[in-house]
């Protein structure tokens, strides 16, 4: 290799290869992922059915029809059925469908910015305030949820507010966790210690290097996030503590069946359909946000970039 | 030639613990002490953990030092850099560069070749069109296109990294430059472009660099000067070709008998002796030779007392007490 003394005007080396910008790329990795398409495509159309939905309809969710009284679905005017008061199935299932879509995005944004913000100090700043921050997320860990719950609810009541409150209090320790993990691995990146051999502040380069390259991984725990509130809004609602009837939730549409879900002895047949759409519901919305966020990280992981 | 940085007892310790209360010291710098001539390449070599990158870190004060002083002469004044608050410091932080070993991880994937170069200009109060300039200057002048400006990192090859990290350095008109094994992670033919890059660059524009490498051939290449540490201490210091031919301490001589040879003709068959023995641990070590365990010439006073760097001939100077 001593004896290859070259010119600089012959070191253009060739090997450029213009893939295109950051997101271009993630946008091409996130296309050939079918699954986290499928997700997308389900969920669009879940939230359509849910926030435009109503809009097509006569009736809306309270509107009782007592001749229709567990009517089974495909029956005239109730394509999913109708509840114990006549109530139509798919209806509650739409205004269902805001409440619960709702409470999910919320929470999980302000679930994730809380633990973004916590997990940011805790791993950059590090030290005495990454000890004292991450010895309350233990503390916050090991608070018995439920019985926690019961008495928030006694106390201040339920409703949509409170619900999103006590979703966000107690969910963003998971979070916070994950990004402290992901600040300490950027910041041991030779670019972060380039940035300080140039003289970049302490705060810019955390604004400029650590969290442009901790966004990915906080995406996609928000995707994550989002399923797990949508499943902890229909516990809660099951449970009689989240959202209150008559406003629909999936979760209190199931909690409201099964007091004719055990028995013949309210109609004729057992009324599965009370069950089976909010359940298939929560299952499908679910499911499809765990594809759309296992895509998104499959397509943001900046390891993989070089390879597309 | 005049000096440019005058190291004097640099020691940088790391506190490890050990159990309650305990604390001990690993020594990954100890004591060190050279000069630096303006314009020279000086060579920094030793084998992994030896404390020669935690050198170059302490003097563009990524690590705060133990204790010791770093001096740095101006074409005017002096000036402790370890004496110095954040502020003051900012004057003198774009005159010592560093070039990294990595260039996967140096460069921010995130962010384009222009915003990677033209970061250290930030304070400097520039409008973005002269910023521009400087950035493809400086891309030119590592013999990239100006083109390139608007791609990012992984768009690159690892040679083509390296030099947008060049660039980064250069755009800050540097005069001491810190390579860290700036080609130990490239394949060796991108390594002969680099290091001759690194050349040329140093004529144009009158550059001192401070070269850390384990692969001696290229510190034989480049070098002026060299310093071969082992274990946190500077144990050989010499001319370059003084060195090569005449290595004097026990530790230098294997590690340049170690060196493969390309010539079959040249190999001495069976005549290399590898070091044996174990390394001693940095961990609070002993008052002694640290090389004393593995040395095939360790004499009881070696055991007893620490070797002072001493000159030999001339400007050869080596730490051993075969030649005291």
């Amino acid at each position: 290799m001593l004896f290859m003394k070259k010119k600089i005007e012959q070191l253009q080396d060739s090997a450029v290869i213009p893939i295109g910008t950051y997101w271009q790329l993630v946008r091409k990795r996130f296309l050939k992922h079918r699954l986290a398409l499928v997700g997308l495509i389900i969920l669009v159309f879940v939230a359509l059915l849910s926030f435009l939905g109503p809009f097509f309809v006569k009736t809306t969710y309270d509107e009782f029809d007592l001749s229709a009284i567990f009517a089974p679905p495909f029956s005239e005017g109730h394509l999913f059925g109708a509840d114990e008061l006549g109530r139509d199935v798919l209806v509650r299932i739409m205004y269902g469908g805001r409440i619960s879509l709702f409470v999910g995005f919320v929470s999980s944004l302000i679930t994730t910015a809380i633990g973004l913000l916590v997990g940011l100090i805790s791993g950059y700043f590090g030290g005495i305030v990454d000890r004292l921050l991450m010895r309350f997320v233990d503390v916050m860990l090991s608070i018995p949820l439920f019985p926690i719950l019961l008495i928030l609810t006694m106390v201040f009541g339920s409703g949509l507010t409170n619900t999103i409150l006590v979703l966000s209090v107690f969910g963003w320790m998971g979070v916070s966790r994950l990004v402290r993990g992901v600040v300490l691995s950027i910041r041991e990146n030779e670019y972060i210690m380039a940035a300080r051999v140039l003289g970049t502040k302490r705060i810019k380069v955390l604004f400029r290097h650590i969290l442009p390259n901790a966004m990915p991984i906080t995406i996609v725990s928000m995707t994550l996030n989002l399923s797990y509130a949508i499943l902890s809004e229909s516990s809660l609602s099951y449970l009689g503590l989240g959202i209150q009837p008559p406003t629909p939730s999936w979760g209190n549409m199931l909690q409201r069946s099964m007091n004719y879900i055990l028995s013949t002895g309210h109609s004729k047949v057992v009324p599965w359909w009370l069950v089976f759409f909010p359940g298939f519901m929560i299952f499908i919305t679910v499911l499809s946000v765990n594809f759309l966020g296992d895509g998104l990280r499959d397509a943001l992981d900046p390891k993989f970039v070089s390879e597309a | 030639m005049d000096k440019i940085l005058e190291l004097e007892n640099v020691s940088k310790w790391f506190p490890v613990k050990k159990g309650w209360g305990k604390r001990s010291y690993l020594k990954a710098v100890d004591s060190v002490s050279f000069d630096i001539k303006r314009g020279e390449t000086f060579g920094l070599v030793g084998e992994s953990g030896c404390g020669k990158t935690t050198l170059g870190r302490v003097i563009v004060r990524l690590y705060q030092p133990t204790q010791g002083k770093v001096v740095f002469h101006d074409k005017v004044s002096s000036v402790d850099l370890f004496s110095l608050n954040e502020k003051d410091f900012q004057k003198y932080r774009k005159k010592i560069q560093m070039i990294f070993q990595d260039p996967y991880s140096s460069l921010n994937p995130r962010l384009t070749v222009l915003q990677i170069v033209t970061e250290g200009l930030s304070s400097a109060n520039l409008s973005f069109t002269e910023k521009r300039r400087l950035a493809s200057q400086a891309l030119e002048s590592v013999g990239l296109r100006a083109e390139y400006l608007y791609r990012y990192p992984h768009e690159f090859s690892g040679g083509q990294r390296q030099r947008i990290g060049i660039a980064r350095a250069l755009v800050m008109q540097p005069e001491l430059l810190i390579c860290d094994e700036p080609v130990s992670a490239l394949d060796v033919s991108v390594q002969a472009q680099v290091i001759n890059l690194l050349i040329s660059l140093k004529e144009q524009y009158n550059l001192t660099y401070i070269f850390i490498a384990h692969d001696l051939a290229v510190v034989k290449y480049i070098s002026d000067r060299v310093a071969v540490m082992y274990l946190g201490k500077v144990v050989e210091l010499s001319d370059s070709r003084e060195l090569f031919n005449r290595p004097l301490h026990p530790y230098t001589q294997a590690l340049i008998e170690s060196v493969p040879v390309a010539d079959p003709k040249m190999r001495k068959l069976g005549k290399i002796q590898p070091i044996q023995g174990e390394i001693t641990s940095p961990i609070d070590p002993p008052q002694a030779c640290l090389f004393a365990s593995r040395c095939p010439y360790a004499m009881k006073r070696c055991n007893e007392n620490v070797p002072g760097l001493r000159a030999v001939e001339g400007s050869h100077q080596v730490a051993c007490f075969l030649y005291y």
